[in-house]
């Protein structure tokens, strides 16, 4: 009998949003107590911030350029590596329970098999996983949770926000109490929430395994991404009116235009809504728009939302603790991306590479039998890191065509193994604007140099000094006096660039 | 909001070959993956795709000269939508398929033309297989 490996990710989760990590706004003892335990990570960046090239990432072990899911919409072949079938082939019991996302939703052909399972009354296997029950924001689509909640709940169906609006772009609708886009009161019971599904269906995989039996179970919860809309019940928990800005928002407008104007011109461009560049934000809602409380109640709700995750996972550990495998069992936490969440004005998502998208809250607790030490991980480490540790956990080489490495157990262990650096991409072209990012972080800068696109020449580029500048306000990327290491900041990043894969994948669907 | 994708493909088989089945209303399902059936009567046509879900079409144009075949979805969700698929001669033996769409809600034009790049590969993989024998090709 070796480690059991439970992999809980959220989607589009803020660092600051857990209570480790200095949030002070959502309550999360679970996984504060979690991170006590374990290994806390302060500088985990994901290879794409946005959700299929990320996920993909993180099943893969690979930058986005070598699995080849370059945007959303592009589907991750179903030949793809996968460490799910590693772990399978090894012996381990595998199940993947949430939010899913390694090909796209829309799907009217019905050509994905990840949208065929629930229709077809059956649950994988997929990828290496030997079951594959789904979810995603809301209760539409072909996903195990909406037909579940269809069937056995169906006048809650239509209490969820409408994520797309009728002309089936992402919903710029207004609500909750300050109109702010996609906040929503939803009438439906905590219990048939899909926080608490994902709960719910991951216990009971768990209670369908044999006592002895080694298990991989990634349990993938659809929040705290928009729509902002947990049950109606929980709202209470948080007053938006109690809640401060967030510390990346600028409440002076002039100041906060000053700042955004410094930055590549797609940031100021999008924030006066005269350029949508992605699918995933609501292109008839223009962030120049949004009210400090607005932000203040999106805030709220998603620190609910985290609130309800927590606790669920609490419902998950203590499963577990129940079948007697605690002390087996390694715990991963993270999330595919971050949210904007109000920095420089903005929310939800895109090609800004900044630390509201690319700072993600990670934590390892090692299995309590393998006497780790808890820790604190300063080093850049990466999405891409996560399947190389899942086989080392299991006592499993790590496959050549993984890029990533096994995560850093402290500081001491990252520098003797080369965590100097990681990589984010971002690649968009839809509806005929393009856009095309590299980032290196490395050495507390953040260096991001821009491709030709239709916003941008190739000249452009982002330089933060973390350390002085936290909050990312100041781009240096024209500062001569770091002309030296914004030269060498790119030259590395070359260096260590996959390059794309070939041909270019093609875009299936909008996501 | 409106939105206008193509895709095209090089097929290594005459153009009159591939356009006998590309230009052929009622075989659109034979090689368009995620379209399980289709049904024309006149100048209607109903496919039903993979989900179960029928959609109403209007064949507008089959021009067997220029080898165009036009038609638009008529469904109320359509705003405006025109398919156009065009079966290019390249040489005897080669020739170039572009399947255009446009569509608003711009959405349906990326989720449809996702759809059509399937169907170009799927084409091509028939007419490219060995011992193919095409109903009607010259």
């Amino acid at each position: 009998m070796g480690r059991k490996i439970l992999f809980i990710t959220t989607d589009q989760q803020r660092y600051d949003t857990l209570g480790c990590n200095g949030g002070t706004i959502a309550r999360t003892p679970v996984m504060d107590g979690v991170a006590a335990a374990g290994v806390r990570y302060e500088r985990a960046h994901p290879q794409s911030v946005v959700c299929m090239p990320s996920r993909s990432t993180m099943l893969t072990g690979q930058h986005v350029s070598t699995h080849g899911v370059w945007m959303n919409g592009v589907p991750l072949p179903e030949d793809a590596p996968s460490v799910a079938e590693v772990l399978q082939d090894a012996g381990y019991r595998t199940a993947i329970i949430g939010k899913p996302h390694f090909e796209p939703f829309l799907d009217p052909f019905a050509r994905f098999p990840e949208n065929g399972f629930a229709r077809n009354g059956n649950f994988g296997p997929h990828r290496g996983f030997e079951h594959f029950e789904s979810a995603t924001h809301g209760a539409a689509g072909p996903l195990h949770y909406a037909r579940w909640l269809s069937s056995t709940h169906p006048e809650a169906v239509g209490m969820f926000y409408p994520v797309l609006d009728g002309s089936l772009e992402v919903n710029a609708m207004g609500g909750g109490d300050t109109g702010a886009p996609q906040a929503w009161v939803n009438n439906i019971p905590k219990d048939w929430y899909h926080t608490d599904w994902v709960a719910d269906r991951t216990i009971s995989w768990l209670d369908s395994l044999g006592a002895d039996d080694d298990w991989f179970c990634w349990m993938s919860f659809p929040d705290p991404h928009h729509p902002w809309d947990p049950p109606a019940s929980e709202v209470g928990r948080i007053d938006w009116r109690d809640v401060p800005l967030v510390e990346g928002y600028i409440e002076d407008k002039a100041e906060r235009e000053r700042v955004i104007d410094a930055k590549p011109r797609h940031y100021r461009a999008w924030y006066d809504g005269t350029l949508v560049s992605n699918y995933e934000a609501p292109a008839k809602w223009a962030p120049a728009t949004l009210t400090p409380d607005q932000l203040r109640e999106v805030t709220a709700l998603n620190a609910v939302e985290c609130e309800l995750i927590d606790e669920a996972i609490g419902r998950v550990l203590a499963a577990v603790a129940q079948r007697g495998w605690d002390d087996d069992v390694d715990i991963v936490f993270t999330t595919d991306h971050g949210e904007l969440g109000g920095d420089f004005g903005l929310l939800f998502k895109g090609p800004y590479h900044v630390d509201g998208l690319m700072r993600l809250p990670l934590i390892w607790r090692p299995a309590p039998s393998s006497s780790a030490t808890p820790s604190t991980v300063t080093r850049p480490v990466g999405l891409v890191d996560l399947a190389p540790t899942f086989c080392a956990i299991a006592g499993l080489p790590v496959p050549a065509w993984m890029e990533g490495k096994p995560l850093p157990v402290d500081d001491g262990d990252a520098d003797a193994r080369g965590f100097e650096r990681v990589l984010t991409e971002w690649d968009s072209d839809l509806f005929g604007v393009s856009v095309h990012l590299r980032t290196i972080t490395r050495e507390g800068w953040v260096c991001t140099t821009y491709q030709p696109g239709t916003a941008h020449d190739g000249t452009e580029g982002e330089l933060y000094d973390l350390a002085n500048d936290p909050l990312q306000r100041e781009n240096r990327w024209d500062d001569p006096a770091l002309a030296a290491i914004r030269s060498d900041l790119v030259a590395d990043l070359w260096d260590h660039q996959p390059p794309m894969k070939s041909p270019l994948p093609a875009v299936q669907a909008p996501v | 909001m409106y939105g206008s994708l193509r895709h095209e493909i090089r097929i290594h088989r005459s153009a009159a070959d591939v356009w006998a089945l590309a230009g052929d209303a009622t075989k659109l399902h034979t090689w368009f993956p995620g379209i399980v059936d289709c049904t024309v009567d006149g100048n209607m046509r109903v496919i039903t795709m993979g989900t179960g879900l029928p959609m109403p079409e209007e064949i507008l144009l089959i021009d067997q000269t220029q080898r165009r075949f036009q038609y638009r979805i008529t469904a109320p969700m359509f705003v405006h939508h025109r398919g156009t698929i065009d079966v290019i001669e390249l040489a005897d033996d080669e020739c170039l398929v572009v399947y255009s769409t446009e569509a608003d809600p711009r959405t349906m034009a990326l989720v449809i033309a996702g759809g059509t790049a399937g169907a170009l590969a799927e084409l091509k993989r028939q007419m490219e297989a060995p011992a193919l024998a095409v109903e009607g090709a010259n």
